[in-house]
């Protein structure tokens, strides 16, 4: 173990505290937020050089915010002023860089804020930088940055999944108290899983999307990366809400507040019978099998449930996903931002050879896959019998929760695996999100718990829930959390400033 | 499968150019993806709409007010290449 006090003596020992740890600090005024803030700065400092999370910090502009906030009375605060936060690089945020980990968009300096910006802007949180991630989002391990390797905290030999990678390694490493992150097909639970901490992707609709750079739009939707469940249900309630921005958006039936629970009497989990079994290595199935018990003890019932469909998922997502994104991606063409190759003929080269030198393998893969999915001749063998593939993994789960309130699964079939092991083999890759892909083809809310260890590295439970079901969901996460007592820091050395 | 033709023909669609090592690579991790995918073709999906919505949501409509959007400045500023507030690009073909 590393020593644990940051070196100003007036700054709080940030290891280990929740967003609602740092509020409850500042309300008592304990701490000023500036404080808080140089102590989060300094903690990254120590650490970030080995876990390597965050693409950019904004000392200056975080600072300054802080600042701001300690020059109003507290009793004219808001309750999140002055909390700090960590951003996944997809979410533009006026006049901070935002590359989505690509070589294509370096240098762009968003002239407006994202939706969820600007709400957390608006409530007071500080924002520390923009965290490291796949590029475009595509990934399962942050592997695919453009820029940087992050590691995972608890074994800095493995990956910390992705694509939220950064995020949930910086909160596992206790470089921000909380981080938003995106999940497409299980970009914040997969990682928040690998790295031991908690990783809600909402129902789609219930956050809006105005300002995430585009990866798969029926499919993304924005969420919290947290130490606990009570912080992931707070930001919830902070970024969710109907945008005319966004058309595709909803916001929630009633805010979340805090859904505190401590008994599951009479709630009913469905254990996805496609999800465990051979699907998963052991360990991972024994800490699951570990969390069932659990839900036992709290008076819930959990049984077996089939949902055939399921195990389709990642054909079906590799389709969808790659189609969606071929056409969101066609705007990277050198025009209006970002790269351009400099020396061509014409427009047709330019376009070319800028989206060949900005763009790495993966997403020009995908870009690949997609294009041949909508080409004449082919749309309706791929992306309509997809599509129809969609529907039928939609009716499965209609199906399973006129028996159950929630379902139940690991979040990944694997701990963290190591760094480089996955990358030579796309399909390989790939089989590390068939536990939350379906999630997603079925727009339903899902959160990430860890559940326990597994030789050392965290193993996260899923739990699924009906569409728009977030405050139950939370609550019943609370529960199981609190019984099943899992929240430690990884004992990262810290090395000299 | 895919053959070396097709993927030259996707990669002009895509706006994207690979060297000859690339295709070879391409064409086989295209061929095992699309393999892959193939097994979705053994469904009986015959009846079942294609999703294009997963949550029911009806046409959204607003009301047709002007706003303030961004100002030719900021909108043009992240040009690689602007004139007099225009973006400037190669000859077309």
């Amino acid at each position: 173990m590393g020593t644990r006090a940051s070196r100003a003596s007036s700054n709080p020992d940030v290891t280990g505290l929740t967003a609602h740890g740092c509020r409850d600090l500042l309300a008592g005024g304990e701490v000023s937020a500036v404080e808080l803030t140089r102590a989060y700065l300094d903690r990254i400092g120590a650490v970030d050089g080995e876990v390597r999370s965050y693409l950019l910090v904004d000392e200056a502009g975080a600072l300054a915010a802080a600042a701001a906030v300690d020059a109003k009375p507290r009793s004219q605060r808001l309750p999140w002023e002055g909390v700090p936060i960590g951003l996944k690089d997809i979410f533009c945020v006026k006049g901070m860089e935002t590359t989505c980990a690509s070589r294509i968009l370096k240098g762009y300096i968003p002239p407006y804020d994202a939706t969820v910006i600007a709400k957390l802007r608006a409530a007071g949180l500080v924002f520390l930088g923009k965290l490291n991630m796949d590029e475009f989002a595509m990934g399962s391990s942050t592997e695919n940055s453009a820029f940087q390797i992050t590691r995972n905290p608890w074994d800095l030999n493995r990956v910390p999944g992705g694509s939220s990678g950064g995020s949930a390694a910086c909160v596992a490493a206790t470089e921000a108290p909380w981080a938003l992150g995106t999940d497409t097909g299980g970009s914040i639970r997969q990682p928040a899983s690998l790295c031991g901490v908690v990783g809600l992707k909402p129902t789609y609709g219930a956050v809006s999307r105005y300002g995430l750079v585009a990866f798969a739009s029926s499919l993304d939707q924005i969420g919290p990366i947290t130490r606990d469940v009570k912080d992931a249900a707070a930001l919830l309630d902070l970024i969710a809400g109907r945008d005319p921005r966004d058309s595709t958006s909803i916001g929630l039936p009633e805010p979340v507040g805090f859904p505190e629970r401590s008994s599951l009497e009479g709630v009913r989990f469905g254990v996805i019978k496609e999800f465990v079994g051979d699907a998963c290595e052991a360990g991972v199935r024994d800490v699951f099998d570990g969390a069932v018990d659990a839900i036992g003890a709290l008076g819930g019932v959990c049984e077996e449930v089939s949902l055939p469909s399921v195990e389709r998922g990642i054909a079906a997502y590799y389709l969808i996903a790659p189609s969606e994104a071929s056409s969101n991606l066609a705007r990277f063409d050198g025009v209006r931002y970002g790269h351009r190759h400099s020396h061509s003929e014409d427009l047709y080269e330019m376009y070319t050879r800028t989206r060949s030198e900005g763009f790495g393998s993966e997403v020009k893969r995908r870009i690949m896959i997609g294009t041949y999915a909508l080409s004449a001749g082919y749309y309706d063998a791929y992306y309509a019998q997809a599509q129809r593939t969609r529907t039928l993994i939609i009716q499965d789960f209609a199906r399973a929760f006129d028996h159950f309130d929630f379902l139940i699964s690991p979040t990944s079939p694997t701990v963290a695996f190591k760094i480089g092991e996955r990358t030579a083999d796309p399909l390989a890759m790939y089989v590390s999100d068939l536990c939350t892909i379906p999630v997603n083809l079925a727009a339903l809310p899902g959160i990430s718990i860890p559940g326990g260890f597994s030789a050392g590295m965290p193993v996260g439970v899923q739990i699924i829930g009906p569409h728009f079901s977030e405050r139950g969901m939370l609550g019943a996460a609370h529960a199981l959390e609190k019984k099943l007592r899992v929240d430690v820091v990884p004992p990262l050395a810290e090395v000299a400033g | 499968m895919i053959s070396r033709q097709e993927v030259e023909h996707v990669a002009r669609l895509a706006r994207l150019h690979f060297d000859e090592e690339e295709l070879a690579r391409l064409q086989q991790e295209l061929g095992q993806i699309i393999d892959y995918v193939q097994q979705l073709a053994e469904l009986d999906l015959s009846g079942l709409e294609p999703t294009s919505h997963a949550v029911p949501l009806k046409n959204v409509l607003r009301a047709d007010e002007p706003v303030d959007g961004l100002s030719q400045a900021d909108a043009t500023g992240n040009g690689p290449d602007v004139e007099r507030g225009q973006f400037v690009v190669p000859r077309i073909g």
